[in-house]
């Protein structure tokens, strides 16, 4: 790890990529305003979870659930539980961006895939924060206005079923599952996931099966004896950062 | 539902605050890293199959499945998420219709 200055070449091209990831990903926050408010949310409230939540997965996951009939807080706990990864997306950048005081509290809050896999290999301090800085910024700019834009039309929309909004849930789920389905451990914990998550579906309360399958998460990882080193988002595993 | 948007607004920005501020070590236990890895990938596998498979309390077997199968073809593709997301829509009302 060095502190080099950037050459204004590298600096452009980082700047670059992180707007390409920002427009990739605003363009999906359309997909989730338009979801959240079919799933029964208030234009306010979509907005609220996009300005404050601000982490992709966790927000699906939100409405994911009130929108299968769910209580509110079962939504929570699932939000919560998928946002533990980005602790470990902090814990690992910490050392590379090196940021204390108000900047680490700022930076807290873009802490999440995009910009974790714009900066997590870049070689020397500066670009990571510049990596991490573009894109996390860009993101949240954008994913808000989309967030926006997304819940109007979805109220315009009204029936979730008309456009097939509610297929789309699960075709953004998938998507955001597909990066890690690389090994055959985790395509093991998927298949046993969605299959505990079905059985629990007739007996219990909704919102009950998603949290159940975190239990095959921990089953799995409690025996399973191989070393894993955690998985980072690279440019490849984020909408636009691959060309 | 206003009560559980805000703690979950709350409870995720503590989580990303604490990975940039505790020190490396307090997770660098092998079991609590596997763990950590497998909770999104157990989380969202069971959020797709409750998403298709179910409405409400039961299990059902809808348009949604078609759609649902041409994301599937989409990410084998490598389209972008866009494409996967709004196709998986189309698809599904187009079966609708027909």
């Amino acid at each position: 790890m060095t502190e080099s200055v950037l050459s204004p070449a590298e600096r452009s091209g980082i700047i670059r990529d992180g707007l390409a990831v920002g427009l990739a990903t605003g363009a999906y926050g359309i997909g989730f305003g338009a979801v959240s408010v079919a799933s029964g949310l208030s234009v306010a409230q979509t907005c609220v979870l996009s300005l404050l939540m601000f982490t992709g997965a966790s927000q699906f996951a939100l409405v994911g659930v009130v929108a299968a009939g769910g209580a509110p807080l079962s939504g929570a706990a699932t939000a919560l539980l998928l946002g533990t990864r980005n602790t470990l997306y902090g814990l690992r950048m910490a050392p590379l961006l090196r940021w204390r005081g108000w900047r680490r509290v700022a930076a807290a809050h873009v802490l999440i895939d995009e910009s974790t896999a714009m900066a997590v290999n870049r070689p020397s301090v500066e670009g990571a924060r510049l990596g991490f800085a573009t894109t996390g910024v860009a993101v949240f700019v954008l994913w808000n206005l989309a967030t926006a834009i997304g819940a109007f039309a979805g109220e315009a929309v009204g029936d979730p079923r008309t456009f097939g909004l509610d297929a789309a849930v699960g075709a953004a789920f998938l998507a955001l599952l597909w990066p890690r389905l690389k090994d055959r451990r985790n395509i093991l914990v998927a298949v046993l996931g969605a299959a505990v998550a079905l059985t629990m579906v007739p007996i219990t309360a909704a919102g009950v099966p998603v949290l159940a399958a975190g239990g095959v998460a921990v089953l799995v990882g409690v025996l399973s004896k191989r070393d894993d080193p955690t998985e980072y988002p690279g440019p490849d595993d984020v909408a636009g950062g691959h060309r | 539902m206003w009560t559980a948007i805000l703690l979950a607004c709350v409870g995720c920005y503590l989580l990303k605050l604490a990975g940039l501020s505790l020190p490396e070590r307090v997770l660098s236990h092998p079991t609590v890293e596997r763990v950590a890895d497998l909770i999104p990938v157990a989380l969202l596998a069971a959020l797709v199959a409750v998403q298709v498979f179910s409405g409400g309390t039961s299990l059902t077997l809808d348009a949604r499945v078609l759609g649902l199968g041409f994301a599937v073809v989409a990410l084998l593709l490598r389209m972008p998420f866009l494409v996967v997301v709004v196709g998986a829509s189309v698809v599904a009302a187009l079966a609708r219709l027909v």
